[in-house]
């Protein structure tokens, strides 16, 4: 019988009662200890794992209800079931709010005691099955702090293995949010240089001048306030991988010092004459299309051929929405910890909801949704109406209600802006205008930087009404 | 190897055919001499007015103390049987110890229209349960194996009298200490 490895611990203060229940429960093969009080468990529940508690209700200093919430604070997945002399509804309520399996009315039938102990250890044993086997799921399907079913993913996890083995360049390419630098990372701990730093740098943050000193440093008084040398993000990522983020957005000077560094491996500091070498491993990611941009004559095609040696694709979110589930759990379960919070998942028609949404802003945008979910949930499963996503009928014009040029570049500048959660840049690069157009639109429309409004905009003549 | 002395402590009349079978049983699973034993007495002492039963565990210490010094002992009586803490036992034993009960009382439920002979077949099996727990074996999980837990008459019928292999293995490892 496979009961050896569910152990039993029967709490009772009547000797009697403990000898003829261990005796029975031992010769059904359990591990059975006993104890006369409930002082002597709690100290046995600290010390041992036990998979389930028999206690006595009735007993003299902490009864069976102070043990029950005792052993649920120290063990919440043990299986507690009390003993009761006598069956009031009262009793019984109490011990199932506390947490109780069930409870045995004494003396009890046999066949019941059996039935009861049986049930517990399928149930217990099926717990243990399942977190096995979703351990093991999720192991397959994951990369680092990458999680994916999907095949396209699973081909990328691949490809990004094999690449991390390697020391050659690699450029990554995807939609914002689409987990560039989690992938980036990943790699930089599959590889060999994974005891060496990680550093990484986003190109479209800084003018091209700061960002020149920001990636090879300067030597004290290069320009204007370079009051002492400096090192840069090449010299910072010797040994390691160098993480060029948004490279696509590199100006022309840039360019053509980048290509220098990865023809050469060396450069000089500005303001500075001495060649420094670096065993640096790149990574670069853009989410723009740089062969386009090569053909527009805005990238150099000698650095995209160079950057673009071992190439990785990540899929947009929408392309993969039977990864949603997966993510949501894992994402949920990371905020619980987070926000300390007890978090049991997503209710059914949330999720429905957030298999249907195009995630524009990808995973970052569902983290998001998630966490602001996780904050406005007031019970342990979060509903539809906490997330916040905007409905179909408020995502889609209303039929019949034709809105003028205005509002609907007002509306979609304010969609744009709600998915990039705030980042100006993405929202400009999504819209395909520069930054100070994005500026001066959400100027006249009186949007904020995460897509709300903060004054009634100005009525568009002709305009229909909302 | 240890002889297994059977006993019946029971109030009424019993038949010989009932213990002889019961012996037969016994010598058949555990391969040891099996004979009759008979004190004169019975264990009185271990009725409980209250429960209206009588305490198994009181007669597994009678059956230690008033029957054969060696070997191990099987009381068979008419009596109800029960330990403090379940509403009845079919039986009991010592688990590796010398002395085992088990009780006709329930034995003769739901036996239906060839009821003596149905019970003949349940106390045969539920004595070599006992007497396998006394031999050290404990419930065994493999189908129709006699060691199978058996807390109601249904699970009596559905099990053979015989002990499995692994049983069978299990008590010639144990042997050396019998």
């Amino acid at each position: 019988m496979a009961n050896e490895r569910t152990r039993i611990l029967v709490v009772d203060d009547e000797e009697i009662v403990r000898e003829s229940l261990g005796g029975w429960l031992e010769k059904d093969g359990y591990t059975v200890a006993r104890c006369p009080d409930g002082a002597s468990a709690i100290e046995r529940i600290k010390a041992e794992r036990w998979s389930i508690l028999i206690v006595d209700l009735k007993m003299p200093g902490m009864d069976g209800l102070q043990v029950l919430e005792e052993a649920k604070r120290l063990r919440p997945d043990l299986a507690v079931v009390i003993m009761t002399a006598y069956a009031t509804v009262d009793t019984a309520v109490a011990a199932m709010k506390a947490g109780a399996y069930d409870y045995l009315v004494k003396p009890f039938d046999p066949e019941e005691l059996s039935i009861m102990m049986q049930k517990i250890v399928t149930q217990q044993t099926l717990v243990r099955e399942n977190l096995v086997l979703r351990q093991a799921l999720k192991q397959e399907y994951r990369f680092r702090d990458l999680l994916s079913k999907s095949p396209a993913m699973q081909a990328v996890f691949e490809l990004a293995r094999t690449a991390a083995r390697s020391n050659s360049t690699i450029l990554v390419l995807g939609e914002s949010g689409s987990g560039k630098e989690v992938l980036a990372r990943a790699i930089h701990v599959e590889s060999p240089r994974a005891e060496g730093p990680f550093v990484a740098v986003s190109c479209a943050a800084l003018t091209e001048s700061l960002l020149e000193s920001e990636l090879f440093g300067h030597e004290k008084g290069a320009f204007t306030g370079a009051i002492a040398r400096r090192k840069g993000k090449f010299e910072a990522a010797h040994g390691g991988t160098l993480f060029l983020d948004e490279v696509g957005d590199v100006g022309p000077k840039l360019q053509l010092d980048l290509l220098r560094v990865l023809e050469e491996r060396r450069f000089q500091r500005v303001g500075g004459n001495e060649p420094i070498e670096v065993d640096v491993r790149i990574i670069a990611a853009t989410n723009r299309d740089l062969k386009k941009a090569v053909q527009e004559g805005k990238f150099r095609d000698d650095l995209f051929y160079r950057l673009n040696v071992i190439p990785i694709v990540i899929p947009p979110l929408r392309q993969r929405r039977e990864d949603v589930p997966l993510l949501v759990e894992s994402f949920v379960e990371r905020l619980a910890v987070e926000m300390k919070k007890r978090l049991d998942g997503v209710s059914a028609d949330a999720m429905s909801a957030l298999m249907a949404h195009d995630w524009p802003g990808n995973v970052r945008e569902l983290r998001n949704v998630l966490e602001r979910g996780a904050v406005v949930a007031t019970g342990a499963v979060i509903q539809l109406a906490d997330l916040g996503l905007p409905s179909k009928a408020e995502a889609l014009p209303r039929p019949g209600a034709l809105a003028s040029l205005e509002e609907v570049e007002k509306r979609h500048v304010a969609a744009v802006l709600a998915h990039t959660c705030g980042n100006v840049s993405q929202a400009a690069r999504i819209l395909a205008i520069d930054r100070v157009t994005l500026y001066n639109k959400m100027r006249k429309y009186g949007i904020r930087r995460d897509g709300e409004q903060v004054e009634p905009p100005p009525e568009p003549a002709g305009s229909s009404s909302r | 190897m240890q002889p297994i002395f059977v006993w019946w402590i029971g109030e009424q009349e019993v038949s010989p055919q009932l213990m002889d079978h019961v012996r037969r049983h016994l010598a058949q699973a555990f391969e040891r001499p099996v004979l009759p034993w008979d004190g004169g007495d019975r264990p009185r002492h271990a009725y409980d007015p209250r429960r209206k039963q009588h305490a198994s565990n009181a007669i597994l210490s009678w059956l230690l103390e008033t029957g054969p010094a060696d070997g191990k002992v099987l009381g068979v009586t008419d009596r109800d049987l029960f330990i403090p803490i379940l509403t009845y036992v079919f039986g009991e034993a010592q688990l590796g110890g010398r002395a085992a009960v088990v009780s006709t009382a329930r034995l003769a439920e739901d036996s239906g229209p060839f009821g003596p002979r149905v019970l003949v077949e349940r106390l045969a099996k539920e004595a070599v349960h006992e007497v396998g727990h006394v031999l050290g074996l404990l419930h065994c999980g493999t189908g129709g194996c006699v060691m199978g837990r058996s807390p109601a008459v249904r699970e009596v019928d559905t099990k053979s009298s015989e002990l499995c292999a692994a049983c069978r293995a299990r008590l010639a490892e144990l042997s050396g200490g019998a």
